[in-house]
């Protein structure tokens, strides 16, 4: 047995999913579409198996967008394999007269169908009443009081699709089609199912009195404010940026420590081999590299959770869609875009919320241009190295100067990118805001847990993939080399070592550097060598380009193991060995102001992350768009950093 | 009229619309020809405006609303 949930947006339908289904949901994908599919199911009275589908909401079956279009397909065509026994179409009963135009279009397609008659606890509060047994018996179908909220009238619904349920009789209009424009006949048939959906109301609302007062009305002057609702605005972002950067870092430590440890004494017991590497240093570091990004995930879409559910997000919306609207961004891009300054994993998956389809690609295309937390220590380490310690009119030190600008940088690039893909991302669709803004409500803590289960469980299983299989190619190229190039290099190492009497330490970090120096990655360093020249690089550099895909923050560790700089997490002693660089031409310093300034462009500009790359390849369903975006910000990069480079020197 | 033309917490009827496949939207988000619709308030930037129709709040563009002739 299959059933359908079908309903207006923010009528409910994803809390009563969370009711009927509980923790036995997943997230698929329709085929063919880049719509999320949410199904479930749950036993019924009777002890069978019923799959429920969450469709996306509605307002009708004319479609205006690709979500919408989806409904329509799975209820119309008989032979999808999602088409449904039976629909649960979740009626908002505060706004009835509206939900049923939905119902009513359901209604006719000869699908047994209940009615869930959900916010019946607003509707009371607000000293009206609707009668539902008058309900039932003018429409003919079963109709069902629910609180999706707190559960009331699941349990009917379990029991009722254990009977035999017929299709109703159809009872409505046929769009002609008459007119040979069918915006026309939509309209016309809507309106006469209006006209029709008064007469069947006709004593069963009662509306006593239409209060106004509601505390929606009291507090939106303030969140749409020109002064209080920015000022309460950019709180909110302040408070989510926080919390992504500073609140994930313990147990993203505690992660990371934990990992290390587990690989490390993992190398202990192994016997040494491929397999002892492959597992500690390839395929344990990588889980934990997915595993890491699960905080600030969670973090995020707890606020992201609670602004939608309280009805914030849409006053969010109504603040920026004017600003935003001149990048060819949305309302709804704000959040995304902010979060991108601490990670821009979590911020793309954030771009779920966006609903136009035009608006959320750019947002998706642009977050990572965004100063994320892993450019910090590249950038710290350049900085400390090239830019003078000196302050501008005696107050603005000109280190932190630099690195505000980087964080400018990020978000002009983000904002003229939008401005230059606007023009070539056309999708057909007609950007509209029209939107309710739904009142304001208290978050319900399940329904918020569920979500950050599923984003958490998304991630892991989609993009982990990927990220675990460049994991293990990027190990792979940086412990092996052609032939016997890793042996015979250590080989010269150790007999160094014999000759000077290196300490034990001091031949560990030289036979490290001359492994990776050796590597399929070293070899690959020197042969994009030429490519990389104009920029001041030299193939060290490009070994740590190459590695730091991974992650940017490897670019620091990269440098230091091939630098022979030993124990890496000091910086001082990372920046004093790079200080004493020098070029083999012109026996100037390798890190002189050209090359920091060009790298630091670099890793502004480059999409340097395979995460970010697998999470754009899970929400645009394909690789399309992750390819474009790579080869746009890498070409981008490359011509900064060439240009700054060549001015420059 | 249209209704980008409404003032704070003025209410009129809806009699018509001028854009056709927006007009579909907006009736089947519940504004109907008959219906009044009420100015609630305005963003910060003059764009765009919330209004009350049927009981519910709507938030449209100024440009989305013009396409809602009242009387
Ligand atoms: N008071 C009350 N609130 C409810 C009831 N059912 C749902 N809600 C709340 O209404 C809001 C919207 O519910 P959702 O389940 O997210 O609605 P939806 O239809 O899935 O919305 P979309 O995901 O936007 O399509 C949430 O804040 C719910 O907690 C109810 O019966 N009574």
């Amino acid at each position: 047995m299959k059933i359908a949930l079908a309903g207006n947006p923010n009528s409910g339908k994803s809390s009563l999913f969370n009711q009927l289904t509980g923790m036995n949901q997943k997230v698929g994908n329709f085929p063919g579409v880049t719509v999320d599919k949410k199904s479930g199911f749950f036993k019924d009275a009777k002890g069978e198996t019923v799959q429920v589908i969450d469709l996306p909401g509605t307002y009708s079956l004319y479609p205006k967008s690709e979500e919408e279009e989806v409904v329509r397909e799975v209820l119309t065509n008989k032979e999808h394999p999602e088409h449904p026994d039976l629909v649960i179409a979740i009626v908002d009963a505060t706004n009835i007269k509206r939900n049923l135009l939905l119902f009513s279009q359901i209604h006719d397609l000869g699908i047994p169908i209940i009615l869930a008659l959900n916010m019946m606890d607003l509707v009371r509060k607000r000293k009206r009443s609707i009668d539902n047994i008058l309900l039932n018996s003018r429409f003919n179908v079963p109709v069902i009081e629910i609180n999706a909220r707190t559960g009331i009238g699941i349990q009917e619904i379990k029991n009722l699709v254990t009977l035999p349920l017929a299709a109703p009789d159809r009872i409505y209009f046929e769009n002609t089609g008459s007119s040979g424009n069918p915006d026309h006949d939509q309209r016309v048939e809507t309106l006469e199912r209006y006209k029709f959906l008064d007469e069947k109301l006709k004593g069963i609302v009662h509306d006593p009195e239409k209060i106004n007062t509601t505390l929606t009305r009291k507090l939106d002057p303030y969140f749409t404010h020109r002064i209080w609702g920015y000022g309460i605005l950019l709180a909110l972002l302040f408070i989510v940026f926080q919390a992504i950067f500073s609140w994930a870092e313990w147990p993203m430590d505690l992660i990371d420590g934990s990992f290390q440890q587990f690989s490390s004494w993992l190398a202990d017991i192994l016997p040494p081999g491929i397999v002892a590497n492959l597992l500690t240093e390839g395929i344990i570091p990588g889980i934990g590299g997915i595993v890491i990004f699960i905080p600030q995930i969670a973090i995020l879409f707890a606020f992201i959770g609670i602004l939608e559910e309280t009805g914030y997000m849409s006053r969010v919306v109504f603040l920026m869609d004017k600003i935003m609207a001149i990048f060819g961004l949305n309302g709804r891009s704000v959040v995304p875009l902010i979060s991108g300054v601490a990670c821009a994993v979590p911020a793309i998956m954030a771009t779920r919320t966006i609903s136009s389809k035009r608006d959320r690609l750019i947002t998706i295309l642009v977050t990572p241009f965004m100063s994320c937390s892993a450019r910090l220590p590249v950038y710290t380490i350049l900085i400390a190295l090239v830019i003078p310690d000196e302050l501008i009119f005696g107050v603005i030190n000109l280190k932190g100067l630099v690195l505000f600008s980087l964080y400018i940088l990020g978000f002009l690039a983000a904002l003229i990118a939008s401005l230059i893909i606007k023009q070539f991302v056309k999708t057909g669709e007609k950007s509209y805001l029209v939107m309710e803004m739904p009142s304001f409500k208290m978050p319900r803590w399940t329904n918020l847990s569920l979500s950050i289960l599923e984003k958490t469980r998304t991630f892991v299983t989609e993009a982990g993939k990927i990220i675990l299989s460049i994991s293990i190619v990027l190990w792979f190229a940086a412990s092996y080399g052609p032939g016997t190039a890793i042996t015979e290099s250590q080989k010269a190492v150790n007999q160094l070592a014999a000759e000077n009497q290196w300490s034990e330490e001091m031949t560990q970090v030289k036979l490290d550097a001359a492994k990776l120096q050796s590597s399929y990655a070293g070899h690959f360093g020197k042969f994009i060598e030429p490519a990389i020249a104009p920029l001041g690089y030299d193939w060290k550099i490009g070994i740590a380009l190459i590695s730091s895909f991974a992650a940017r923050e490897v670019f620091v560790g990269t440098i230091a193991t091939i630098y022979s700089v030993g124990e890496t997490s000091d910086e001082l002693s990372i920046k004093e060995k790079l200080a004493k660089e020098v070029h083999p031409d012109t026996g100037e310093p390798r890190f002189n102001l050209a090359v920091g300034i060009s790298l630091m462009l670099f890793y502004a500009f480059a999409m340097q992350c395979m995460s970010t790359i697998a999470v754009v390849y899970r929400e645009t369903k394909g690789w399309k768009w992750p390819m474009i975006q790579l080869a746009f910000m890498t070409t981008l990069a490359y011509v900064s950093a060439l240009i700054a480079y060549q001015v420059l020197r | 009229m249209n209704a980008s033309e409404l003032k704070i917490g003025e209410s009129r009827e809806i009699i018509g619309f001028s854009d056709d496949v927006l007009s579909l939207k907006l009736i089947e988000m519940g504004c109907l020809p008959g219906n009044q619709i009420s100015l609630n308030y305005i963003a910060p930037l003059g764009d765009p405006v919330c209004v009350h129709v049927e009981g519910y709040d709507l938030s449209l563009r100024k440009s989305e609303a013009a396409s809602i002739i009242i009387q």
